[in-house]
């Protein structure tokens, strides 16, 4: 009950800010004065409708995680983020190794089991991805000073980063 | 006899020794996939095709790699319903009710050889099925204008909606959440960005590649996470693997039925395999009675949703190719890697690409072929892979994932995105959302909404005309009659659950 008139109110606002911003859409001469807001203004009705009616009649909630599952979870969503703005400035190895490591061991709670799946994982990807498959931007590892680290690592803060 | 002389030209590209090999490479690795708990066949597609389009494949040969592995998670799919009682994707859950009781009762080998026979079956009959049915139906597409086309991309919406969703009001909102994304980038008319909040990265658009990977690999790695891996371990040991002739002649007429029943569940547009297993199941179990014990582990109960399954699997890419409105989430991943290719489905590629579609079929016919030799005596490697544990299962999807949208735009941003769509995936498989009308808002979002602009600038913004033609009209009906009627009809055909592990 309670889950789905969250999401359905979430989405509400949703499409309602989607609506709000579809009236400021730029027109010029090439595109007419309406037609690009027409799509727009149509998704966003319908959105907000099937929104409504979410929230007038909700399903029974959904079987939520437990706690622990939920923590294991965020840890997995903050390690991938790191993963895709480190992945660019340090190489393949290193940040794969550290993420599968941690990936696997939210899972099987072992620190060797994790240790090796990291170890192997990086190396064995980076042997297919690199000579099997020979993708072109599949870099083994790259020096890059602390600034510039620390310069990816700003992209995850909120306002300070570009 | 321009079917044979195009099969011709199909077969002469399919025989090349790369093709032929991708087809292999693509077979097993899409069994593997398939038979994997958790990946299916449409998160299977969607990992491998970054990385595809990075090899740097041509059209053709990247259509038969990725076709090829389609076909393979399939056929996969059946191994971990059988032996695990997990359906490796949800078309297979029908194959665990008769499966997992035969394979409990100590024939599990002779439940993988039938089941393996079953879809050698479907998969044969609906590639004759399209080989046929296909250049009818892109003749007839010539006739679309923008108003008909509109009322496709409707239609393909409903029944999607309709058909594979529990709650409607849930369906509608996923499909606008979809289009709605879809409508963000640089309008094609104007040349000014749309809804981009300012952000340069949204300029371009956001790539359906990131949102199809996310949604279906990304969020499955969460899944995975909150169910702790449980449900990897083998439930059920193979002894030695024989093939029941007697068994597998004495349910040829199920397999017929059943393909044509899940061939016709495939063509429909949004409906796809997991419904065509399901009719060619409950067909097959009226058809027998409760003499036929369906459900306690007989050969037609694993025949049937397999072969059905299977051939709703191919069904499914007549709407594809030939209207470019895919008919199931699988398809619609494959719709995805076409656009990728820059090949644009629908009736002109039937004249103006004739090489890529008969190219396409020749291989499925091969991969057919050789999918069928490769699961009955190599069954038994695949079951090991199913010992994989799910902590180096788990990590190895998510990384070949990021690097295979890394190599493809080089962008954190895209990555950063991909993350993002994971978590709405999760959050929405949780509450019971589809995501397939997401990706199928994504694709087509830019289609249907220059076929709505065409069709309001030919006619000088008369709403009428979007109805205007007889076959317009007759997608509206369908459209709203797809999507309402299995409100009504949700009582009646009500799915069977899986057996509960006694």
């Amino acid at each position: 009950m309670a889950s789905d008139r969250i999401f359905g109110l979430i989405a509400l606002i949703t499409a309602v800010a989607y609506l709000a911003a579809a009236t400021q859409i730029q027109t010029n001469f090439f595109s007419g004065e309406f037609l690009p807001k027409l799509f727009p203004y149509l998704i966003g009705c319908f959105g907000a409708l099937s929104a409504l009616f979410m929230i007038y009649k909700p399903d029974p909630d959904p079987e939520w995680p437990a706690k622990t599952s939920l923590g294991s979870m965020a840890v997995a969503v903050v390690v991938l983020a790191f993963y895709a703005v480190l992945l660019p400035v340090l190489g393949f190895i290193i940040p794969t190794f550290l993420t599968a490591a941690l990936l696997s061991y939210q899972l099987c709670k072992e620190k060797k089991s994790a240790f090796f799946a990291g170890l192997g994982l990086s190396l064995g990807l980076f042997l297919v991805f690199k000579f099997a498959l020979q993708l072109g931007n599949v870099v083994a590892f790259k020096l890059a000073s602390p600034a510039k680290i620390w310069d990816a690592i700003t992209i995850l803060i909120p306002f300070i980063g570009h | 006899m321009d079917i044979i002389s195009n099969l011709a030209v199909g077969f002469g590209i399919a025989f090349s020794p790369f093709t032929l090999f991708l087809a292999i490479c693509g077979c097993f690795l899409g069994t593997i996939i398939g038979a994997l708990p958790g990946l299916g066949p449409s998160n299977g597609v969607a990992i491998l095709i970054p990385i595809t389009f990075t090899l740097g494949l041509d059209a053709t040969s990247a259509l038969v790699l990725m076709t090829a592995v389609y076909y393979g998670a399939m056929y996969g799919g059946r191994i971990s319903s059988i032996l695990l009682n997990i359906p490796g994707d949800e078309p297979a859950l029908m194959t665990t009710l008769d499966g997992y009781p035969m394979a409990k009762a100590g024939r599990a080998g002779d439940a993988l050889v039938i089941s393996g026979f079953a879809s050698f079956f479907g998969a044969l009959f609906a590639t004759i099925g399209l080989m046929l049915l296909a250049p009818v139906l892109a003749r007839v597409a010539f006739l679309f204008g923008p108003a008909e086309y509109f009322a496709l991309y409707m239609l393909a919406f409903c029944t999607l909606g309709g058909m594979a969703s529990n709650n409607q009001a849930k369906a509608a909102l996923a499909a606008c959440i979809g289009l709605g994304i879809a409508m963000i980038g640089v309008d094609n008319a104007s040349g000014l960005p749309r809804l981009t909040g300012g952000n340069l990265h949204l300029y371009d658009g956001i790539d359906f590649l990131v949102a199809i990977v996310g949604l279906f690999a990304i969020a499955e790695v969460f899944i995975f996470i909150e169910h702790q891996g449980k449900g990897t371990a083998i439930g059920v040991k193979l002894e030695k693997v024989t093939v029941p002739w007697r068994e597998i002649w004495s349910t040829k007429w199920t397999m017929l039925r059943a393909s044509a029943v899940g061939f016709i569940a495939g063509i429909l547009p949004g409906a796809g395999a997991s419904l065509g297993s399901f009719l060619a199941y409950m067909t097959e179990k009226s058809v027998a009675g409760p003499k036929g014990k369906f459900g306690t582990g007989v050969a037609k109960g694993i025949a049937a949703p397999e072969a059905g399954n299977n051939s709703a699997a191919g069904g499914a890419l007549v709407p594809m190719l030939t209207l470019g409105v895919p008919g199931s989430g699988t398809t619609a991943v494959l719709l995805a890697l076409l656009m990728t290719l820059n090949i644009t489905p629908g009736p002109t590629l039937f004249t103006e690409r004739p090489e890529v579609v008969w190219g396409l079929i020749a291989s499925l016919l091969i991969a057919n072929v050789v999918l069928l030799l490769m699961n009955v005596p190599l069954v038994k490697l695949f079951v090991r892979i199913l010992t994989v544990p799910a902590w180096v299962l788990l990590p190895g999807v998510t990384m070949i994932s990021f690097v295979g949208i890394f190599s493809l735009t080089g962008s954190y941003f895209d990555m950063l995105l991909m993350i993002a769509f994971g978590i709405l995936g999760y959050v929405l498989r949780k509450l019971d959302i589809p995501t397939v009308p997401v990706i199928l808002g994504i694709l087509l979002g830019g289609n249907m909404e220059s076929a709505l602009r065409d069709a309001m600038t030919l006619s000088d913004g008369n709403i009428g005309y979007l109805f205007s033609s007889p076959i317009a009209i007759g997608f509206w009906v369908f459209a709203i009659a797809g999507f309402v009627a299995p409100l009504f009809l949700r009582g009646i055909l009500k799915k069977p659950q899986a057996h509960k592990d006694l």
